[in-house]
């Protein structure tokens, strides 16, 4: 029997509207898929507190995703560093995150995404990286381009970069995506207003930096995440 | 501190990052009889989904250099999904209680605005009389959609439903 205890606190509910609810009408894909009955609320053991671990020695980083076999990838050229921490600003060291993405002009390297736009022989779209000691992480790009969904008429998602972290805890799993500044199909994406919080909502918008931006090179952005903190609660030996 | 980043679909394209050897946990030599555990995942019209991601992982027996303790399969065009693990043991529970042996998983897919979290038991397992999380689910049929059945020797069958008259208990993450 795993009888290790310090591991066993739990970790805090969301903040209302922070989340996105599972039924989200305006997404259509919900529709069949969002359960009818509320998730049940279970404080959760081990198996929640505990998570996997990743190394760099079994999942190598792949860090620059605009270049493939020495060629450059079509795009504007991007940076995107920022740091993981949790709800109590502890930085998230040594965790890994796997990404992936459109080409530029709006394409997955994947057999369902039928959107006639070229592929790109020098893009692939999937990366993986790890934040140092102190949470940081960084990672070349090219900009994502936006491409049309049949979510309703005239559906176009806004330019993005999807994220995916693992905390500590398995309960702390987190699969996001990433926005850019200034984008206007924002405006009109029932992914992004999935989240009812404005506040939420703006998070998940990079901010154009011109500190992580490398003249004669790349544009920078900045995306910080955070991942849910312990509960207050220790559990009971 | 600002809350947790808000969770977003994974959507149709994950399978970029996908590593079909990746649902095999006794891959790097894990020792140990292992089993199988695989199912079918439907939505709200009782259609198989077939673009999802589902996560496994356990708390025991303890992750190592030879057991992950996590696992992703996709789903197939029929729905199908399949790992290849250990079988767990009970683990301490909080106040004491034991937890009868039971797998974590994480549910992605379009349509799904973010995880959906659940639990795998294991049909007649004396433990699961008094599991704290079974014991908080007075419905037999809501009960029973935690608990995996057998399907041969090393083998189990655990279908999951997002919707519906027979929905899956999912547990807020």
């Amino acid at each position: 029997m795993n009888q290790n205890l310090n591991a066993g606190i739990g970790f805090r509910p969301p903040q209302a509207g922070t989340q996105p609810a599972y039924a989200t009408p305006a997404y259509r894909s919900t529709a069949l898929r969002a359960p009818f009955s509320a998730p049940i609320s279970f404080p959760g053991s081990l198996t929640e507190t505990t998570g996997p671990r990743f190394t760099p020695e079994r999942f190598p980083p792949l860090t620059d995703l605009s270049r493939l076999e020495g060629h450059d990838a079509q795009g504007q050229r991007i940076i995107v560093a920022g740091t993981v921490a949790d709800e109590d600003g502890r930085p998230v060291p040594h965790t890994m995150i796997e990404l992936w993405q459109a080409n530029a002009a709006g394409r997955y390297r994947h057999p369902v995404d039928g959107h006639d736009a070229p592929l790109d022989p020098w893009f692939h779209g999937a990366g993986r990286v790890f934040t140092d000691r102190g949470g940081r992480y960084r990672f070349v790009s090219v900009r994502p381009g936006s491409y049309p969904w049949r979510n309703h008429k005239n559906a176009w998602r806004p330019g993005h970069i999807h994220f995916s972290l693992f905390g500590p805890g398995f309960a702390q799993r987190l699969i996001t995506q990433m926005y850019f500044e200034g984008d206007p199909l924002l405006a009109f994406d029932p992914i992004f207003h999935s989240v009812p919080d404005a506040e939420a909502r703006e998070r998940l918008v990079a901010r154009l930096a011109i500190d992580l931006t490398e003249p004669e090179w790349a544009l920078g952005y900045c995306f910080d995440i955070v991942l849910r903190g312990r509960g207050a609660t220790p559990m009971e030996a | 501190m600002p809350s947790a980043t808000a969770q977003q679909t994974i959507g149709p394209y994950w399978h970029l990052l996908a590593d079909p050897q990746a649902a095999d946990l006794t891959r790097f030599g894990a020792p140990g009889p292992a089993i199988t555990l695989q199912g079918r995942l439907f939505d709200g019209a009782g259609a198989p989904v077939g673009d999802a991601c589902i996560e496994l992982w356990q708390a025991d027996p303890s992750p190592s250099e030879l057991f992950p303790g996590f696992g992703r399969s996709g789903t197939n065009a029929d729905g199908w999904f399949r790992f290849r693990t250990l079988k767990p043991g009970p683990i301490r529970g909080r106040g004491n209680a034991t937890e009868a042996p039971h797998l974590a998983l994480a549910i992605h897919a379009r349509g799904l605005t973010r995880p959906l979290f659940t639990r795998v038991y294991f049909a007649a397992d004396a433990l699961n009389e008094t599991d704290p999380l079974l014991s908080l689910i007075g419905e037999p049929a809501r009960r029973a959609s935690l608990i995996a059945e057998p399907d041969g020797a090393g083998s189990w069958r655990h279908d999951i439903r997002l919707q519906g008259a027979c929905e899956t208990v999912f547990l807020e993450g």
